[in-house]
């Protein structure tokens, strides 16, 4: 295969979708401000009962999972060795970039003593057992790691070659490092929830957690590089890499062959499967969960399926959707600190979470028309 | 004296002069009624029906019969001060027969009685204090050769109401306490066994505040009915509520300062007597309002800086240990306790509702644009070098 | 290289099963043991009257300020002053069970009960073990989990953690901080215990060491219903008792057990989880949580084989290409 190299692709920045997304994060870091002045009670509906909301749910733990695409590519590619993906890698690595970075800036965000945080790297406090100190200097090392993944293409950029041989040649350690970390923090995230114990229903709470959050964040990130190619092409009418796509969509069944069989069988063997039929939110919500999981599963097995592009595409946002929706199930739906408690984020605390999406895709919008992100065009 | 007791006047204003020539002006008589319609809770212009009531020629017969009891029913009222016993003896009942007050004695006094009961048939008010002794035929306690329990069945079905007056009669009081060599009795059980339907008030204290007797008498006398009872036939003026509600030493209680025994520096202080036993809070009456004596709160026992021994309720005074802490009563949820369960953290707003359909309608419909655009064609290997 | 790939694979499989490896009948991290000189608290539902004096003494000596009750609209007229539960204001409150008419006290139907909740102080907390910055501690002697704001990083990880749902945040603050009943081990120093037991009028709540509270609450199981028994009042070695009678107990003490036993022992006549109390495993969740963690993490033997691993591949990957 031939490689191509990675381009600006340059044109305006300031674009019709830049403007309503800078409306948004301008209405976001407004509300941020009042946080901090007014303290967290004063944008969210977070209490004692529901002490994390859509900000550690979504931007954290969804956000973090959408940005595994990084770690996925960075996966087959490097340890697996099949090259031929590598155009995939740098788009990837620059959405998993922004997703971590703006994951860290919630994590800020979502504190209440901020200023204190250097303490978790303090050996007087830092506490070794604690899932939520392995997770915190996880994505905190993650973060930086993948700046450093990501230097590159700004050496390309500026043109700093003796830089880029002494970064090419350094790479792979960071590489390794950068497949390690989200190995680590990605399933210690769903052990995040194990020591609420009878807090979170038994439909989620399971001594697997950790596995199948760490295979779900994987298949995320398979699918967000396909639904990133897709909706990039599609934006800057470029003809998507379906071929390549097609083929990366060929590990996916297996990988959530083997979630779903842990899912069931673990399930089945505590005895609570039947949970999922007694209706209510948390049992529909399991449903909606599995059936996100297992239509995709099934649309991909077929190799003519892998081959459409709307049906890639299709199957990515199921995918996609699952994990989501199964993070969402795990730390909002399915946790419950008992009766009478209940939580639906406020309006400004739902306005603050699509103004750092918002910025998110502002900034990736920025750096592949000023950077060397995407593979060169080939045809046209 | 007894003579007196039977005058009767023929006019209700010449019944007025007569008690202004006792001493007692217009004015004083008319602040007296007031009293009592206040502490009986009754509307202001009551007072007028009240001093009707009273001054009513035909002066309302009252026998008193005394069982197993200390007198000292008889003792607290002669402490009254509005109105003074005599008073009441004098000018407002007419009362018929009272062993410890009779002017005579024996059958002289005992013919009286009988005289009053045959007279006044249905219409004379019983007045019980003491408890009836009912072990062994009753023999314990026996008037002119007849028991207790013989003489409360030929009054008690004769008259127009009972008034238990005192523990002893309401329930038993000392003369039942374990092991009740006597088997005293109240009076309402007595009537109620032997079939007598006449209404019964109980005045449990030990001794009952004379107010409280002496309101409950003149309620009758003017509204001809009972005041409203409680389940224990307590009159709800006086035993509606807990001491402990009214108590002088409540902030104390709740603020969490107690004494801890007597002398100690927090008795001195004042503090509350819970913890010393103090049984104001399951018992019923108004002592810490109506005081005893009319010399100000220095006259009941927590105001002198003892417990409230639960005298006016069954089953607490001269039942439960003096210093055993009391159960509080009156507090049966929900008064102003938090449920187990409380609503709690906060929900779904319109505008947060609202902008969660918003992005979750954009996104289905951005991916299903999507999708179309997509186009399903395969895309083929060769369409690309 | 097949080979190799498939070596590479095999530890990366053994990793994945050590990810899943929790259900195994002996926990890496072994059980924890109550604290030497653990003191603790005994409540006694069926002696409490339900004054809140415990509340009002908390309030005072932790210094904690006033709560304005707030209640939907259809409940408003029913509390006025009052806390409706613990809160970041609020260490320890009484609340009350109810069913049906209420008439009768510790009694499940058509009665009511009390019961007084504050921290645990678990043997085994989860707090502590979800802290990632220490700064929820359990103290080695007397074992009281207390607070240390200047580590306390806001993560509020604690809250999720705690089965009780015992820590609670100031999220109305710029600058907020974690608040708990602390079993007032400021008041330690000054030979002073628990304000909530000093002020107890009935003894229902009583400080002690938590080997003679058990003892205590042992032997009030024992009892005869209806014969009087000399409570002790504030502490469990009290010379001040008050003679109480006895009234039906669940047998059962809450907090010996569970969740791998509290320092905060609690005995009732209702059912304990109609008065809101979890029911809870003998295992301590985070004992369960730190044996997966330190399965996977034992001496770092995993993730530095998987790093080593790591590197080798990418290092060969990379240089193929070159």
């Amino acid at each position: 295969m031939i490689e191509n190299k990675p381009e600006p692709i340059g044109g305006k920045i300031v674009t019709k979708p830049f403007l309503v997304f800078s409306l948004f994060a301008v209405i976001a870091v407004f509300l941020i401000i009042k946080r901090f002045i007014f303290g967290i009670g004063s944008v969210t509906h977070l209490s004692d009962g529901y002490p994390w909301g859509i900000w550690i749910a979504y931007d954290v733990v969804v956000g973090t999972a959408f940005a595994c695409g990084g770690y996925a590519m960075a996966l087959l590619v490097y340890v697996f060795n099949k090259g031929e993906f590598h155009p995939l890698v740098r788009p990837a690595l620059l959405a998993s970039m922004f997703g971590y970075t703006l994951a860290g800036i919630s994590i800020f965000i979502d504190v209440g003593r901020y200023w204190q945080a250097y303490n978790l790297v303090l050996p007087q406090f830092s506490q070794l057992y604690s899932v939520m100190f392995e997770v915190a200097l996880c994505v905190s090392t993650y973060i930086i790691v993948l700046w450093i993944e990501f230097t590159p293409a700004f050496l390309e950029k500026f043109k700093k070659e003796r830089l880029q041989k002494i970064m090419s040649r350094a790479a792979f350690i960071f590489i390794a490092i950068g497949v390690l970390l989200p190995t680590m923090h990605q399933s210690s995230l769903g052990l995040l929830v194990y020591i609420a114990g009878q807090k979170v229903s038994p439909l989620w709470q399971t001594n697997f957690i950790a596995l199948l959050f760490l295979i779900s964040a994987i298949t995320m990130g398979f699918s967000i590089v396909i639904f990133e190619s897709f909706v990039s092409a599609m934006a800057l009418k470029r003809e998507p890499e379906t071929t390549l796509l097609s083929k990366l969509s060929a590990y996916i069944p297996p990988l959530l062959g083997i979630y779903i069989a842990v899912r069931f069988w673990d399930l089945v063997g505590r005895g609570k499967l039947e949970l999922a039929l007694t209706g209510g939110l948390e049992a529909n919500m399991f449903i909606l969960e599995n059936l996100l999981y297992i239509i995709p599963t099934i649309i991909l097995l077929s190799p003519i399926n892998r081959s459409k592009p709307r049906m890639l595409f299709i199957s990515a946002i199921l995918m996609l959707l699952a994990g989501a929706v199964y993070r969402f199930n795990v730390f909002l739906i399915g946790f419950s600190p008992g009766p009478g408690w209940h939580y639906f984020p406020s309006f400004s605390e739902i306005m603050i979470t699509l103004g750092i999406i918002s910025i998110e895709i502002m900034a990736y919008m920025v750096f592949i028309k000023k950077l060397p992100v995407l593979p060169s065009i080939r045809h046209t | 004296m007894i003579d007196i007791f039977n005058k009767t006047n023929d006019a209700s204003v010449e019944r007025s002069k007569d008690l202004t020539s006792r001493g007692l002006s217009r004015r004083d008589f008319i602040k007296f009624c007031t009293g009592v319609a206040v502490m009986l809770g009754l509307p202001l212009g009551t007072a007028e029906k009240i001093a009707a009531a009273v001054t009513n020629p035909k002066r309302p017969p009252v026998l008193w019969l005394s069982a197993q009891a200390c007198t000292g029913c008889t003792e607290i009222l002669l402490r009254a001060n509005h109105p003074t016993f005599e008073k009441l003896i004098l000018e407002l009942i007419s009362l018929d027969y009272h062993e410890t007050l009779n002017a005579g004695s024996g059958h002289q006094a005992e013919e009286s009685r009988i005289r009053s009961m045959k007279e006044n048939k249905g219409k004379y008010i019983l007045v019980v204090e003491g408890s009836i002794p009912v072990k062994d035929g009753g023999i314990y306690c026996k008037i002119g050769g007849k028991t207790a329990v013989s003489l409360l069945e030929e009054m008690g079905s004769d008259a127009a109401a009972v008034i238990a007056i005192g523990s002893c009669a309401s329930w038993g009081g000392i003369p039942s306490s374990a092991p009740n060599p006597t088997g005293a009795t109240p009076a309402h059980q007595i009537l109620t066994d032997k079939g007598i339907k006449t209404p019964v008030v109980n005045i449990p204290g030990c001794p009952p505040n004379p107010y409280n007797f002496l309101s409950t008498v003149l309620y009758f006398l003017t509204f001809k009915k009972l005041p409203e009872l409680d389940d224990q036939a307590r009159p709800k003026f006086a035993y509606g509520r807990l001491i402990h509600e009214n108590c002088e030493r409540r902030p104390h209680f709740d603020a969490g300062r107690f004494a801890l025994q007597f002398g100690d520096e927090n008795h001195r202080k004042g503090y509350c007597l819970y913890k010393l036993g103090c049984k104001g809070p399951e018992t019923h009456a108004n002592c810490p309002i109506q005081l005893f004596n009319d010399v100000g709160s220095g006259a009941w026992p927590v105001g002198t800086g003892h417990p409230c021994f639960g005298c006016t309720e069954k089953g607490v005074g001269f039942t439960i240990p003096l210093h055993a802490p009391a159960k509080l009563k009156d507090i049966t949820p929900p008064a102003h306790f938090p449920d187990i369960v409380e609503d709690r953290g906060k929900g779904v707003t319109v505008a947060a509702a609202a902008v969660a359909a918003g992005i979750a309608g954009a996104a289905i419909g951005a991916g299903a644009v999507a999708a179309k655009k997509l186009g399903n064609k395969e895309s083929s290997h060769e369409s690309k070098e | 290289m097949d080979i190799k790939r498939r070596d590479f694979l095999k530890v990366a499989v053994g990793s994945g099963f050590l990810l899943a490896a929790g259900e195994s009948p002996v926990y890496a991290r072994p059980q924890k043991k109550m604290p030497p000189n653990a003191v603790g608290i005994l409540y006694d539902s069926t002696i409490c009257i339900g004054c809140k004096v415990c509340q009002f003494a908390c309030k005072k000596y932790n210094k904690m300020p006033v709560e304005h009750t707030f209640r939907p609209p259809e409940m408003a007229d029913r509390l006025w002053d009052n806390p409706t539960d613990l809160s970041d204001k609020t260490l320890n409150i009484i609340k009350a069970y109810k069913h049906g008419t209420g008439e009768t006290k510790n009694t499940d139907t058509d009665g009511f009960a009390f019961i007084k909740r504050h921290c645990m102080h678990c043997v085994d907390p989860a707090c502590v073990s979800a802290c990632p910055v220490s700064a929820l501690k359990k103290d080695p002697q007397n074992g009281v989990v207390s607070y240390n704001k200047d580590a306390c990083i806001g993560c509020r990880y604690c809250q999720i953690a705690c089965p009780f749902n015992i820590p609670k945040f100031e999220f109305d603050k710029a600058f907020p901080q974690i608040r708990k009943c602390q079993l007032c081990d400021h008041r330690f120093a000054e030979g002073k215990y628990s304000a909530c037991c000093e002020f107890c009028p009935t003894g229902a709540s009583i400080f002690g060491p938590v080997i003679e509270l058990l003892k205590e609450a042992k032997k009030r199981l024992t009892l005869t219903l209806g014969e009087y028994y000399e409570y002790p009042v504030a502490t469990v070695d009290s010379k001040f008792k008050l003679p109480q009678k006895v009234s039906a107990y669940i047998n059962h003490i809450y907090g010996e057990k569970e969740g791998g036993g509290a320092q905060y022992l609690l005995l009732s006549g209702v059912p304990f989880d109609k008065l809101g109390l979890p029911i809870l495993s003998e295992i301590a969740d985070a004992q369960r949580t730190e044996s997966i963690q330190r399965t996977i993490y034992y001496k770092m033997i995993a993730p530095v084989t998987l790093l080593a691993g790591l590197l080798y591949a990418v290092y060969r990957n990379t240089k193929d290409k070159e």
